[in-house]
Protein backbone atom coordinates (compact mmCIF):
# COMPACT_ATOMS: atom_id res chain seq x y z
CA UNK A 1 0.00 0.00 0.00
CA UNK A 2 2.85 2.44 -0.50
CA UNK A 3 1.92 4.53 -2.95
CA UNK A 4 3.84 6.49 -4.96
CA UNK A 5 4.03 10.32 -5.03
CA UNK A 6 1.52 11.92 -6.63
CA UNK A 7 3.56 13.84 -9.56
CA UNK A 8 5.19 10.09 -10.54
CA UNK A 9 1.25 8.97 -10.83
CA UNK A 10 1.56 10.43 -14.88
CA UNK A 11 -1.91 8.13 -16.12
CA UNK A 12 -4.33 7.29 -13.47
CA UNK A 13 -6.38 4.09 -14.03
CA UNK A 14 -9.67 4.29 -15.62
CA UNK A 15 -12.74 2.88 -14.29
CA UNK A 16 -12.70 -0.08 -16.95
CA UNK A 17 -8.79 -0.61 -15.83
CA UNK A 18 -9.72 -0.53 -11.96
CA UNK A 19 -12.84 -2.89 -12.32
CA UNK A 20 -10.89 -5.28 -14.30
CA UNK A 21 -7.69 -5.12 -11.46
CA UNK A 22 -10.24 -5.56 -8.88
CA UNK A 23 -11.93 -8.26 -10.72
CA UNK A 24 -9.26 -9.92 -12.35
CA UNK A 25 -11.61 -9.65 -15.37
CA UNK A 26 -14.67 -12.57 -14.06
CA UNK A 27 -18.29 -10.33 -14.75
CA UNK A 28 -19.61 -10.09 -11.30
CA UNK A 29 -22.39 -12.61 -11.49
CA UNK A 30 -25.05 -11.32 -9.21
CA UNK A 31 -26.31 -9.23 -6.40
CA UNK A 32 -25.32 -9.08 -3.20
CA UNK A 33 -24.22 -5.25 -3.15
CA UNK A 34 -26.48 -1.94 -2.83
CA UNK A 35 -26.13 1.69 -3.25
CA UNK A 36 -27.83 4.39 -1.97
CA UNK A 37 -27.54 7.50 -3.43
CA UNK A 38 -29.58 10.51 -4.59
CA UNK A 39 -30.97 10.10 -7.83
CA UNK A 40 -30.51 14.47 -8.12
CA UNK A 41 -27.67 15.45 -6.10
CA UNK A 42 -27.57 19.79 -6.63
CA UNK A 43 -23.98 20.29 -5.35
CA UNK A 44 -21.50 17.72 -6.50
CA UNK A 45 -18.96 18.66 -3.74
CA UNK A 46 -20.93 16.40 -1.32
CA UNK A 47 -22.85 13.86 -1.89
CA UNK A 48 -24.62 11.44 0.18
CA UNK A 49 -23.68 7.47 -0.38
CA UNK A 50 -24.41 4.45 1.64
CA UNK A 51 -22.98 0.65 0.47
CA UNK A 52 -23.88 -2.64 1.83
CA UNK A 53 -22.99 -6.01 1.00
CA UNK A 54 -23.72 -8.42 3.61
CA UNK A 55 -20.39 -10.45 3.83
CA UNK A 56 -18.49 -8.81 1.75
CA UNK A 57 -14.54 -8.96 2.37
CA UNK A 58 -14.21 -5.69 0.10
CA UNK A 59 -15.96 -2.94 -1.56
CA UNK A 60 -14.56 -0.79 -4.89
CA UNK A 61 -16.29 2.57 -5.18
CA UNK A 62 -15.95 4.46 -8.38
CA UNK A 63 -17.25 7.24 -10.20
CA UNK A 64 -16.15 6.51 -13.61
CA UNK A 65 -16.65 10.71 -15.30
CA UNK A 66 -14.59 12.11 -12.24
CA UNK A 67 -10.92 13.01 -12.87
CA UNK A 68 -10.06 10.19 -10.16
CA UNK A 69 -12.48 7.25 -10.84
CA UNK A 70 -11.82 5.30 -7.61
CA UNK A 71 -13.62 7.15 -4.74
CA UNK A 72 -12.69 4.66 -2.54
CA UNK A 73 -12.23 1.13 -1.58
CA UNK A 74 -13.29 -0.44 1.61
CA UNK A 75 -11.77 -3.49 2.93
CA UNK A 76 -13.34 -5.14 6.41
CA UNK A 77 -11.57 -6.75 9.09
CA UNK A 78 -13.06 -9.66 10.90
CA UNK A 79 -14.48 -7.21 13.45
CA UNK A 80 -16.66 -5.00 11.11
CA UNK A 81 -20.39 -6.13 12.58
CA UNK A 82 -21.83 -5.54 9.51
CA UNK A 83 -20.42 -4.48 5.76
CA UNK A 84 -22.02 -1.45 5.70
CA UNK A 85 -20.50 1.82 5.12
CA UNK A 86 -21.66 5.34 4.47
CA UNK A 87 -19.86 8.69 3.41
CA UNK A 88 -19.56 11.68 1.09
CA UNK A 89 -18.33 11.63 -2.17
CA UNK A 90 -17.35 14.16 -4.93
CA UNK A 91 -19.07 13.88 -8.62
CA UNK A 92 -17.74 15.79 -11.33
CA UNK A 93 -20.72 15.30 -13.39
CA UNK A 94 -23.94 13.56 -14.25
CA UNK A 95 -23.21 9.65 -14.36
CA UNK A 96 -23.41 6.19 -13.25
CA UNK A 97 -21.59 5.25 -10.00
CA UNK A 98 -20.17 1.98 -9.77
CA UNK A 99 -19.85 -0.51 -6.63
CA UNK A 100 -18.21 -3.83 -6.90
CA UNK A 101 -18.06 -5.99 -4.07
CA UNK A 102 -16.39 -9.23 -3.28
CA UNK A 103 -18.45 -11.99 -0.98
CA UNK A 104 -17.43 -13.58 1.16
CA UNK A 105 -17.55 -16.85 -1.24
CA UNK A 106 -15.27 -15.17 -3.01
CA UNK A 107 -17.83 -14.56 -5.74
CA UNK A 108 -18.68 -10.57 -7.49
CA UNK A 109 -21.24 -8.41 -6.83
CA UNK A 110 -21.92 -4.99 -9.32
CA UNK A 111 -24.18 -2.69 -9.13
CA UNK A 112 -24.78 0.87 -9.85
CA UNK A 113 -27.21 4.03 -9.69
CA UNK A 114 -27.37 6.75 -12.33
CA UNK A 115 -26.59 9.81 -10.81
CA UNK A 116 -27.94 13.53 -12.15
CA UNK A 117 -25.63 16.13 -10.89
CA UNK A 118 -26.50 19.60 -10.83
CA UNK A 119 -23.33 21.71 -9.79
CA UNK A 120 -20.11 19.79 -10.46
CA UNK A 121 -17.79 19.04 -7.79
CA UNK A 122 -14.77 20.50 -10.18
CA UNK A 123 -11.63 19.73 -8.66
CA UNK A 124 -13.39 16.45 -7.86
CA UNK B 1 -0.04 21.21 4.54
CA UNK B 2 -3.48 20.83 6.14
CA UNK B 3 -3.90 22.48 9.27
CA UNK B 4 -6.57 22.19 11.89
CA UNK B 5 -6.41 18.84 11.53
CA UNK B 6 -9.52 17.35 13.77
CA UNK B 7 -10.43 13.89 14.26
CA UNK B 8 -14.11 13.58 15.77
CA UNK B 9 -15.64 9.92 16.75
CA UNK B 10 -18.94 8.86 17.59
CA UNK B 11 -19.01 5.70 19.40
CA UNK B 12 -21.15 3.62 22.48
CA UNK B 13 -18.79 3.87 25.82
CA UNK B 14 -20.24 1.02 26.50
CA UNK B 15 -21.70 -2.13 24.91
CA UNK B 16 -22.77 -5.76 25.48
CA UNK B 17 -19.87 -8.64 24.87
CA UNK B 18 -20.75 -9.69 21.29
CA UNK B 19 -22.99 -6.48 20.29
CA UNK B 20 -22.99 -4.72 16.60
CA UNK B 21 -22.35 -0.95 17.31
CA UNK B 22 -22.20 1.67 15.29
CA UNK B 23 -19.39 4.51 15.16
CA UNK B 24 -19.39 7.74 13.17
CA UNK B 25 -16.27 9.21 12.33
CA UNK B 26 -14.77 12.48 10.42
CA UNK B 27 -11.71 14.53 10.43
CA UNK B 28 -11.66 17.95 9.27
CA UNK B 29 -9.46 18.22 6.24
CA UNK B 30 -10.03 19.88 3.14
CA UNK B 31 -9.23 17.05 0.60
CA UNK B 32 -7.29 18.99 -1.43
CA UNK B 33 -7.73 17.14 -5.13
CA UNK B 34 -4.73 18.61 -6.62
CA UNK B 35 -6.74 20.20 -9.66
CA UNK B 36 -7.98 23.55 -7.92
CA UNK B 37 -6.01 26.86 -8.76
CA UNK B 38 -4.57 29.80 -6.89
CA UNK B 39 -5.60 33.22 -7.07
CA UNK B 40 -2.72 33.31 -9.43
CA UNK B 41 -3.66 30.59 -11.66
CA UNK B 42 -0.76 28.11 -10.16
CA UNK B 43 -2.12 24.27 -9.51
CA UNK B 44 -2.85 23.93 -5.52
CA UNK B 45 -0.65 20.50 -5.36
CA UNK B 46 -2.71 17.38 -3.76
CA UNK B 47 -3.07 16.95 -0.01
CA UNK B 48 -5.60 14.35 0.94
CA UNK B 49 -6.03 11.81 3.43
CA UNK B 50 -5.42 8.93 1.81
CA UNK B 51 -6.19 5.97 4.10
CA UNK B 52 -8.23 5.50 7.55
CA UNK B 53 -7.61 1.83 9.53
CA UNK B 54 -9.89 1.31 12.06
CA UNK B 55 -9.42 -1.73 14.60
CA UNK B 56 -10.54 -3.00 17.98
CA UNK B 57 -7.58 -4.57 20.19
CA UNK B 58 -5.35 -4.98 17.33
CA UNK B 59 -7.98 -6.57 15.32
CA UNK B 60 -9.21 -5.44 11.93
CA UNK B 61 -12.53 -3.57 11.63
CA UNK B 62 -12.36 -1.70 8.49
CA UNK B 63 -9.72 -0.23 6.18
CA UNK B 64 -10.33 2.17 3.47
CA UNK B 65 -8.27 3.67 0.55
CA UNK B 66 -9.63 7.58 -0.04
CA UNK B 67 -9.14 8.94 -3.36
CA UNK B 68 -9.79 12.75 -4.17
CA UNK B 69 -13.61 11.99 -4.88
CA UNK B 70 -14.05 11.66 -1.12
CA UNK B 71 -15.28 15.04 -0.10
CA UNK B 72 -14.11 17.49 2.48
CA UNK B 73 -13.89 17.09 5.84
CA UNK B 74 -14.34 12.99 5.19
CA UNK B 75 -17.00 11.34 6.84
CA UNK B 76 -17.46 7.45 7.51
CA UNK B 77 -20.10 5.71 8.92
CA UNK B 78 -19.88 2.05 9.68
CA UNK B 79 -20.33 -0.94 12.30
CA UNK B 80 -18.08 -2.59 14.83
CA UNK B 81 -18.82 -6.25 16.57
CA UNK B 82 -17.33 -5.79 20.00
CA UNK B 83 -16.12 -9.50 21.49
CA UNK B 84 -15.13 -7.75 25.05
CA UNK B 85 -13.70 -4.51 26.43
CA UNK B 86 -10.59 -2.99 24.73
CA UNK B 87 -9.51 -0.34 22.89
CA UNK B 88 -10.48 1.13 18.92
CA UNK B 89 -7.35 2.64 17.42
CA UNK B 90 -8.14 5.18 14.64
CA UNK B 91 -5.43 6.04 12.02
CA UNK B 92 -5.97 8.70 9.38
CA UNK B 93 -2.82 8.90 7.00
CA UNK B 94 -2.31 11.80 5.10
CA UNK B 95 -0.44 12.90 1.74
CA UNK B 96 1.85 14.61 3.76
CA UNK B 97 3.15 11.79 5.84
CA UNK B 98 1.41 13.13 8.75
CA UNK B 99 -0.88 10.20 10.80
CA UNK B 100 -3.71 11.43 13.17
CA UNK B 101 -4.71 8.70 15.80
CA UNK B 102 -7.23 8.75 18.15
CA UNK B 103 -8.13 5.89 20.87
CA UNK B 104 -11.25 5.10 22.47
CA UNK B 105 -11.84 2.54 25.57
CA UNK B 106 -15.24 0.55 25.45
CA UNK B 107 -16.06 -1.03 28.39
CA UNK B 108 -18.46 -4.44 28.73
CA UNK B 109 -21.89 -4.47 30.38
Amino acid sequence: LTALPWPARAVEPTADQLIVAFTGGVTPAGTGVTLDLPEVAENGFSVPVSLAAPGATEILLLAPENPWPQLARFRFGPLSGRQAVSTRIRLARTQEVIALARLADGNLARTSTWVEVIVGGCGA
Amino acid sequence: MASNVTPRLRLPKTAAKGEVIEIRTLISHPMESGLRKDAQGRTIPRGIINRLVVTFNDQPVIDVDLGPGISANPYFAFHAMVPGAGEFLFSWFDDDGSVYEERRQIEVT
